[in-house]
């Protein structure tokens, strides 16, 4: 043997913190460099919001509140629609990991195993992180323009992260029992679909039927698509920040513990 | 006298999935520094086996050590002595094979200066010097596989678990892996390797042990196991019906089978050197004609069917 091994010696907490950090570089790897994805990461949604503001523009404008445009209204909506469908990268990043032969050889290594559930949550996070600020670049070139200042665009930033992390844990526990990638996409596809649409993301809930309405109105993509939305046109945000927040909290406090209780039990 | 010490101790080991008994009753030690070839057909409990001392699941009964240290409660302590290099070829695909040496190191708990320097060392000794900044997806199946076993020795574990590492390679690529696992050997490292090839056992393994069905049905080395199902043959081959009709009368009870249409009779042989000089001097000596011999060993193979019983011998 040439070289002389050394082995860190930190205490296991700390060990366990790189894990996850050596895990979210493997990940974030792997996001810059599935060309598909990332085209599609960024393309879609901006072709989505070029959609949604030609085709619906001219209807909805005559149900919006005055001197609103339909841009400046679905440019939240389009936003939290965009890490909605983004946190499902998690479950097809946990799904596929688990049909390789690799979590296998990350479970016989010293290290923390739940490091590869962080790994693939946190660049989930960075990855919708960036397309939210291309899609508002993209907004800002069609012409979208807001009110919020320094305060609301911090406030907005947090919403969201918080939303996407929530939802990207929901996102791993789907990643852990899915049996194939289809059918992660399949799954996430007839949960997050009829979610999005059926909120106030895309068209104002007046126009709802009353039991729709009600589901609308008390979902969580509601609430956030609310929050944002009044920061960034300056209208009151009344109690849709705070269930935003509520919502974020309460999906994390219980998907963390269901996804790592399911990965382990899926590797033991 | 100090007891003797193993590194790799399984005493009575069991496994079942429902009513599926996968093993019953295991037993297997390993010497440092040696090699145990784990050998069986497909669905015998060698890769059941290679999981549960490796700490990928869970066993039911017995016992199983690692280096000192019991699987069922130290695992982690187990982690950090062994290297795994499963069936499927565990690497990351989208990262290059620089990428995930370190990776693999760093999760070790290699510090990262080591992890790299360990890394261009095993670039090196495994041919890899002008792939190892390719996405692994690019790798052909040797360098594949040459990665994977590379990826468990990045922290040089004094343990490794191959499962099947030669499986589905071309004759090159698995005469190239046999290389390396000398190597490893001489380098003291003890090694636990399953195989459905018998001739991988016979050139590698010290010990083998066979088994089927969840069971032990042999142990020894290549040589004992191959004792086991028959001496070495002789094989002689006579001119015409007349010659062989002869032969049978001179060499009498030692002739244990005889081919008419062949005209050749087998003679079993236990010193070799002796008895087949034996045989031909009394041949010889009633001038009967011969025309060919050939000397027979029993194979792994002839040991692996007889054993398992998966197919009856046709011949003798």
């Amino acid at each position: 043997m040439a070289v002389d091994l050394e082995f860190e010696t930190k205490p296991k907490v700390v060990l366990a913190f790189i894990d996850s950090l050596i895990m979210t570089k493997r990940s974030s790897q792997h996001i810059i460099r599935n060309t598909d994805q990332l085209l599609g990461t960024f393309f879609q949604p901006i072709m989505f919001l070029i959609l949604f503001a030609a085709v619906f523009g001219g209807a909805i404008s005559a149900v919006l509140p005055p001197g609103v445009s339909y841009l400046n209204f679905l440019m939240a909506g389009i936003i939290v629609q965009t890490v909605a469908f983004g946190s499902t990268t998690t479950a097809i990043a946990v799904c596929s990991d688990l049909q390789k032969g690799i979590v296998d050889r990350f479970r016989s290594l010293p290290m923390a195993n739940l490091a590869v559930l962080n790994g693939h949550v946190i660049s989930d996070l960075f990855r919708n992180g960036i397309s939210t600020v291309v899609m508002l670049l993209a907004g800002l070139v069609i012409g979208f323009r807001s009110n919020a200042n320094i305060t609301d665009w911090l406030s907005i930033a947090g919403i969201i992260l918080l939303f996407t992390l929530a939802l990207s844990w929901l996102s791993a526990i789907v990643g852990v029992l899915a049996k194939s990638v289809e059918g992660v996409q399949w799954l996430t596809f007839i949960i997050i679909f009829p979610l999005t649409f059926a909120s106030s993301a895309f068209v104002p809930t007046e126009s709802m039927t009353p039991i729709l309405k009600a589901f609308a109105e008390n979902q969580p993509i509601t609430h956030v698509v609310e929050a944002v939305r009044a920061l960034m046109l300056g209208t009151p945000a009344n109690e849709h920040i705070l269930m935003s927040v509520i919502w974020s909290v309460v999906i994390l406090g219980v998907a963390i513990p269901i996804a790592s209780w399911l990965f382990r039990r899926k590797t033991s | 006298m100090p007891k003797k010490y193993y590194v790799i101790e399984v005493k009575n080991l069991t496994k079942s999935y429902g009513v599926n008994k996968v093993l019953r009753g295991i037993n297997l030690k390993v010497e440092r520094g040696t090699m145990l070839a784990l050998l069986g057909p497909n669905g015998a409990g060698k890769t059941t086996t290679v999981r549960i001392l490796s700490t990928l699941l869970k066993f039911d009964d017995g016992l199983v050590i690692v280096e000192g240290f019991n699987v069922a409660k130290d695992a982690d302590k187990v982690r950090s002595v062994i290297g795994l290099t499963g069936q499927s070829a565990a690497v990351d695909e989208l990262l290059t094979g620089r990428e995930n040496l370190v990776m693999m190191g760093r999760l070790y708990r290699l510090t990262k200066r080591s992890a790299i320097a360990r890394a261009n060392e095993l670039i090196e000794e495994f041919d890899l010097v002008d792939a190892a900044d390719r996405q692994a997806k690019t790798y052909s199946g040797g360098m594949r596989r040459r990665l994977d076993l590379a990826v468990s020795l990045i922290a040089t574990p004094p343990v490794i678990f191959l499962d099947e590492p030669t499986t589905g390679l071309d004759p090159r690529s698995r005469i190239a892996m046999w290389h390396i696992i000398k190597n490893l050997m001489a380098n003291g490292t003890t090694i636990l390797l399953t195989t459905q090839y018998l001739e991988e056992a016979d050139q590698l393994a010290d010990q083998i042990i066979v088994i089927d069905g969840g069971k032990v049905i042999a142990e020894g080395t290549a040589k004992e196991l191959k004792g086991k199902v028959g001496k070495d043959r002789l094989e002689l081959t006579f001119a015409d019906d007349k010659a062989l009709v002869a032969a049978q009368k001179v060499l009498g009870g030692d002739v244990t089978s005889f081919n008419q249409k062949e005209h050749s009779v087998t003679v079993a042989i236990n010193d070799t050197n002796e008895d087949i000089k034996r045989a031909l001097d009394i041949i010889s000596k009633k001038k009967i004609e011969l025309i060919a011999m050939a000397v027979h060993k029993p194979t792994l193979d002839d040991v692996f069917l007889s054993l398992t019983g998966k197919e009856k011998k046709g011949e003798k």
